[in-house]
C-alpha cells in the first residue's frame, strides 16, 4: 500500500510532465471530468486491469474508471454486437488479438489518435497510420507445478508436450476466449503446422478459457503442465508463492502484442484521451514491467532482473493482418482437435 | 344461460385479452425470430442452415450429448425427489422441517455455483474429495472426475430433483388418507394401496416432475459451460452460445435451437394425453385426514441416509466455497498462512463491476417478480377456469419458454429489440422482458397447480349467490391464491437473481448482473472472488427465503402442512 501511495505521487507529478501545452491539457481535462469517466474494455487480468483504474482515478479525481474485464474475443463479440444495435458505450478498447485492431480500423470503428510518447515505440508496437498502439506485451510459454514435476523431468520445449507421458495431464487455454491464445496458435501453426495441435490433442487436454486461468489450475495442482498462456500472469502467482516455474522454450515464444485504441464514438472522448495518455507513460508502462510482468514498448523502461528481457528471448511474430484473415479458421480448427 | 354467462365475463374480458397479449408480445414474438432467422435465406426460404447444423458430426454430438444428459437428470431426479418426498410427507422420519429446509436450500442454490463448487470439490487432481481418496487408498486414480458426463449428470440433478419433490410432496399432503384407508378396509395391503391408490393419484405430479427435470437439464447453460467445456465436449446450450461468438452464425444457431422447442412441445402434448382426461378432485383442499405411517427402527437411520445425500447439494459445496472466500490458494489446507480476507476485500472495494451488479439484480429481481406474479395468478386463473377460446393455446405459450434456452431466448430479443420501434437492449428492459418470459413456465406451473387446488364448486356457489366474476376472484380464490401467489412470487425472484444464459448475451456494461460478473470470473480462473460473490448471492436469495417464511407462516415449497 506504500509503494501505492509513492507510485500516485509520482503519477500526479507526472501528469503535469506530458508533452502537451498546459493550458490545452487543462481545457481537456475540464472536459473529461464534465465526462466524469472512461468506459475500458480490457483482456488485462483482472487485478491489474482494476489496479491501473485505481492508479488513474487517484492522479486524476473526478474522472472514473469503468473497467470490463473478459477474453479479447468477448471484447470483439460485445463491439461488433453494440454497433449492430447501434449503441455506443465503449471508449477505449484493449485486446491481445492484434487482428481485432486490423478489422476495427476497417471498419471505421477506431479514432485516429496518437498518445505522446509513443513515437519512441518499436514499429511492431504501433500502427503505421495512427489508429492503434501496443499498451503492452506478454510471451506464451510453458509452465509447470514445482511439486508434482521435478525441474529435470519439466518440458522444455513445444515438442515435448506431444509426449504420451504427460496424457490427462495438462491445461491448454482457448483461442476463442484469449487473444493471448489465438496468437499463440497462430505463432505456432506458422512453425509446426497444424499437425502440431492435432497431436497435442491426443494428451487429453483440459480446456479452460482465459490464458490468465491455466496459471491457477497448474497452482492448484488441478492439472501438471500449462502448454500456453501469458507469462506475466504465471510471474504474479510465482512471486505469490505458487508452486509454479516457468519455461521459455528454445525454439521461440510466440510474442503477442496488445494494442490499445479509442472508439471513433466514444461517448467520453477527452476522458478516453486522457485515459490512453496515462497508460502510455513511462511510470504507469513501468508498473506493468515490475509488479505485472508485462513488457512494453517504452524505451525508457526497467525490466525486473527475475525475468528474461525480451531482446533475449527467440521471438516467434505473427502478422496482425494474418491474424485477422485466419481468425476463424483458428477457432474452427481448436475446436476440431480439442472438441470444444 | 350463455347469455348469463356472456354478462358475467364481459368486465373481466379486457384483462384476459390483455394478459393473452402480453404472452404473445413476450413468447411468440422471439420464438417467432428464432423460426423466421432458422429458414432465412438470401433468396428466400432455405433449409440449408438446418441441413449444415444436422450434418456437422460436431453438433450431432453436442445433441446426442443434451439428450443423454436431459434424461438421466429426469431419472435421477425421480429417484432421489420422490422417495424424500414420500418420507417427509406420509412418514414420521425425524426432523422434517430440517430435510424440507435443506430441498429448499438446494432448490435455491444457483446451479452454477453448485457446478463451480464441486470442481473444486471433484476436480480429478486438485479436488479435496480426490484428494483424501488418494491418500486413504493410496490411488493413483480419483475417486470421481466431475468434468464429465456423469459429473456434470450429478451436479444438475442435485439441484434439479426439487422439482420433482415439490411436485411430490405437495400431491402427497393433498391426497386425503380416506381413499387409502377405504383400501385397506377393503383388504388391500399397504403396498397394494401404495400402488393401487397413492401412486395413481401421485402419477401426475411424478410426471410433470420428470419433465420438469428435463427440460431444466436441456435448456441450462452455466453448469455444463463449467463443467464440460473443460472435458471438451459440448451441450446443445453451450454450442448455440458459441455460436455467437464473433463472427455470429445467428441462423445456425437458431436453427439448431429448433429441435428444442419441438421436443418440448411434444414433451407437453405426451404429458397432456396421459393426465387431462383424468379429473383430480380427490387431491383436494376439502378436509380429510392423513396418515402417518410409522417408520419403526428405520428412523433415524433414514435421517442419517437423507442427510448424507444432502452434502452434495448443500454442506460440502458450501463449506468448500466459504474456505475458497477466505483462502489465499483454494486447494491447500485452510492454515493460517494461507487465510485473508484480501478476496472479500478485492470484490468489494478494488473490483468496480461488483456494487453495480448487485444492485441491478436486486432491481430486476423485484420488478421482474411482481410483475410475473400477478400474470401467472392471471394466465393460471384463465386456464384453470376454460375463460377463453384457446385457453390450451395460452397454457402452451406460458410454458413454452422452458424449451427456449435463455441464449436462444436472448437472441431472439436482441434482434426483436435492437431496432425500432423497441430499443431495448443496453436497458434493464431487456433483461426485464427475458427474465419474465424465462421465469414464466416455473411460476404458472406453481400458480397453476394452486388454482387447480381450489374447488371450482366454492366459486360456484359465490356465483350462484349473485357475485360477479370479479367479485368472486377478489373474496373466494384470491384469499385461496394468496400463499399460491406468494410462492410463484418467491420462484420467480430467486429464478432471476440467478439466471445466467440469457443475461449472458443481453448485459452490457451498465447493465450487468451478478451472474454475469461470477462467469466473467469463473472464465479467469478467479476462484476468490466468484466465492465472495456467490456467497452474497446465497445471502440474497436467504434473505428473500426467510422473508417469505415469515409472510406465509411456513417454507413455500409445500402447500399446507
Amino acid at each position: 500500500m506504500k509503494s501505492w501511495s509513492a507510485l500516485v505521487g509520482l503519477l500526479v507529478s507526472i501528469g503535469m510532465l506530458v508533452t502537451v501545452p498546459a493550458a490545452a491539457q487543462d481545457a481537456r481535462l475540464e472536459a473529461a471530468k464534465k465526462e466524469g469517466k472512461v468506459v475500458w474494455y480490457t483482456s488485462l487480468a483482472l487485478p491489474t486491469a482494476e489496479k491501473i483504474a485505481k492508479l488513474f482515478e487517484a492522479a486524476y479525481p473526478g474522472v472514473k474508471v469503468e473497467v470490463h474485464r473478459t477474453g479479447s474475443q468477448r471484447i470483439l463479440q460485445r463491439v461488433m454486437q453494440e454497433m449492430q444495435a447501434n449503441l455506443k458505450l465503449v471508449d477505449v478498447i484493449h485486446t491481445s488479438d492484434a487482428g481485432h485492431f486490423v478489422l476495427l480500423k476497417e471498419k471505421k470503428l477506431l479514432m485516429k489518435y496518437t498518445p505522446p510518447g509513443v513515437e519512441a515505440f518499436p514499429a511492431g508496437f504501433k500502427d503505421k497510420d495512427g489508429y492503434y498502439f501496443t499498451l503492452r506485451a506478454t510471451v506464451n510459454v510453458i509452465a509447470y507445478n514445482t511439486k508434482l514435476v521435478p525441474a529435470a523431468e519439466a518440458p522444455k520445449g513445444w515438442k515435448d508436450l506431444l509426449d504420451a507421458k504427460w496424457r490427462g495431464k495438462m491445461v491448454t487455454a482457448h483461442p476463442g476466449y484469449s487473444g493471448v491464445i489465438s496468437t499463440h496458435v497462430l505463432a505456432l501453426v506458422q512453425l509446426y503446422g497444424w499437425d502440431y495441435f492435432k497431436q497435442l490433442a491426443q494428451n487429453k487436454l483440459m480446456l479452460v478459457q482465459s490464458a490468465v486461468d491455466p496459471a491457477g489450475v497448474v497452482a492448484s495442482g488441478e492439472r501438471q503442465v500449462a502448454v500456453d498462456g501469458g507469462d506475466y500472469y504465471y510471474y504474479q502467482m510465482k512471486k505469490k508463492g505458487n508452486p509454479i516455474e516457468v519455461v521459455y522454450p528454445k525454439e521461440g515464444v510466440p510474442l503477442v502484442i496488445s494494442p490499445t485504441a479509442i472508439a471513433s464514438f466514444a461517448p467520453h472522448p477527452n476522458a478516453a484521451k486522457l485515459f490512453t495518455d496515462f497508460t502510455f507513460t513511462r511510470q504507469l508502462q513501468q508498473v506493468m514491467a515490475d509488479s505485472e510482468g508485462l513488457y512494453t514498448g517504452h524505451p525508457e523502461v526497467k525490466y525486473p532482473a527475475d525475468k528474461p528481457k525480451l531482446s533475449d528471448l527467440k521471438l516467434l511474430t505473427v502478422d496482425p493482418e494474418e491474424l485477422e484473415k485466419r481468425n476463424e479458421e483458428i477457432k474452427t480448427r481448436f475446436v476440431e482437435f480439442f472438441g470444444a | 344461460m350463455s347469455f348469463a354467462r356472456l354478462q358475467g365475463l364481459d368486465r373481466s374480458l379486457p384483462v384476459w385479452v390483455a394478459s393473452v397479449l402480453a404472452l404473445v408480445l413476450l413468447m411468440a414474438l422471439p420464438i417467432g425470430w428464432i423460426a423466421s432467422l432458422s429458414v432465412g435465406g438470401e433468396s428466400g426460404p432455405t433449409v440449408a442452415h438446418y441441413r449444415r447444423v444436422f450434418a456437422d458430426p460436431a453438433l450431432q454430438k453436442a445433441l446426442w450429448n443434451t439428450i443423454v444428459l436431459a434424461f438421466w437428470v429426469g431419472l435421477a431426479s425421480i429417484a432421489l425427489g420422490a422417495p424424500l418426498a414420500w418420507l417427509t410427507a406420509r412418514t414420521d422420519i425425524p426432523g422434517r422441517g430440517l430435510i424440507r429446509g435443506l430441498v429448499l436450500a438446494s432448490f435455491v442454490t444457483p446451479p452454477f455455483l453448485g457446478a463451480f463448487a464441486w470442481v473444486m470439490l471433484a476436480g480429478p487432481n486438485a479436488g479435496s474429495i480426490n484428494k483424501l481418496w488418494r491418500s486413504l487408498t493410496g490411488s493413483d486414480e480419483p475417486l470421481f472426475n466431475i468434468f464429465s458426463m456423469p459429473g456434470l449428470v450429478f451436479v444438475v440433478t442435485i439441484y434439479t430433483f426439487p422439482y420433482v419433490y415439490i411436485m411430490i410432496a405437495n400431491t402427497l399432503a393433498l391426497i386425503a388418507s380416506d381413499l387409502e384407508e377405504a383400501a385397506a378396509i377393503l383388504g388391500a395391503g399397504r403396498l397394494t394401496v401404495a400402488r393401487t391408490v397413492t401412486l395413481p393419484m401421485a402419477a401426475p405430479a411424478l410426471l410433470s416432475g420428470f419433465i420438469l427435470s428435463v427440460l431444466q437439464a436441456l435448456a441450462l447453460f452455466g453448469s455444463p459451460a463449467i463443467l464440460s467445456l473443460p472435458a471438451g465436449f459440448h451441450t446443445i446450450t453451450t454450442q448455440i452460445w458459441t455460436f455467437f461468438q464473433f463472427p455470429p452464425k445467428t441462423e445456425m444457431a437458431a436453427a439448431f435451437s429448433m429441435p428444442l422447442l419441438l421436443a418440448t412441445a411434444l414433451l407437453l402434448l405426451v404429458q397432456k394425453r396421459l393426465l387431462g382426461r383424468r379429473g383430480y378432485a380427490a387431491v383436494g383442499g376439502k378436509g380429510g385426514q392423513r396418515r402417518t405411517i410409522p417408520l419403526g427402527a428405520w428412523r433415524w437411520p433414514a435421517l442419517l441416509a437423507i442427510l448424507a445425500v444432502m452434502a452434495c447439494p448443500i454442506f460440502l459445496p458450501y463449506a468448500v466455497l466459504a474456505k475458497a472466500s477466505v483462502s489465499r490458494a483454494w486447494a491447500q489446507p485452510l492454515s493460517w498462512d494461507n487465510l485473508t480476507l484480501a478476496n472479500f476485500s478485492f470484490t468489494f472495494f478494488e473490483y468496480s463491476a461488483t456494487q453495480a451488479a448487485i444492485l441491478n439484480t436486486l432491481e430486476l429481481g423485484v420488478m421482474t417478480a411482481c410483475v410475473g406474479a400477478g400474470l401467472v395468478a392471471l394466465l393460471s386463473y384463465v386456464t384453470s377456469r376454460q375463460l377463453v377460446v384457446g385457453h390450451q393455446l395460452v397454457a402452451f405459450l406460458a410454458l413454452a419458454p422452458v424449451v427456449i434456452p435463455g441464449v436462444v431466448l436472448a437472441v431472439g430479443l436482441f434482434i426483436a429489440y435492437t431496432r425500432p420501434p423497441l430499443l431495448l437492449y443496453g436497458t434493464l428492459w431487456i433483461l426485464f422482458i427475458a427474465y419474465l418470459t424465462k421465469e414464466m413456465p416455473v411460476g404458472y406451473a406453481q400458480s397453476d397447480t394452486t388454482f387447480r387446488a381450489i374447488p371450482v364448486d366454492l366459486e360456484d356457489a359465490g356465483r350462484i349467490l349473485g357475485g360477479g366474476r370479479l367479485r368472486v376472484l377478489r373474496d373466494i380464490t384470491a384469499p385461496l391464491a394468496r400463499s399460491g401467489v406468494i410462492a410463484a412470487w418467491c420462484f420467480i425472484f430467486i429464478g432471476v437473481i440467478r439466471e445466467l444464459s440469457a443475461s449472458i448475451i443481453l448485459f452490457t456494461p451498465s447493465t450487468k448482473v451478478m451472474s454475469v460478473v461470477i462467469f466473467d470470473l469463473k472464465e479467469e480462473g478467479q476462484f476468490g472472488a466468484i466465492a465472495v460473490l456467490g456467497i452474497v448471492m446465497l445471502a440474497m436469495t436467504f434473505a428473500t427465503v426467510a422473508l417469505v417464511q415469515r409472510v406465509l407462516g411456513r417454507d413455500f415449497l409445500g402447500a399446507r402442512e
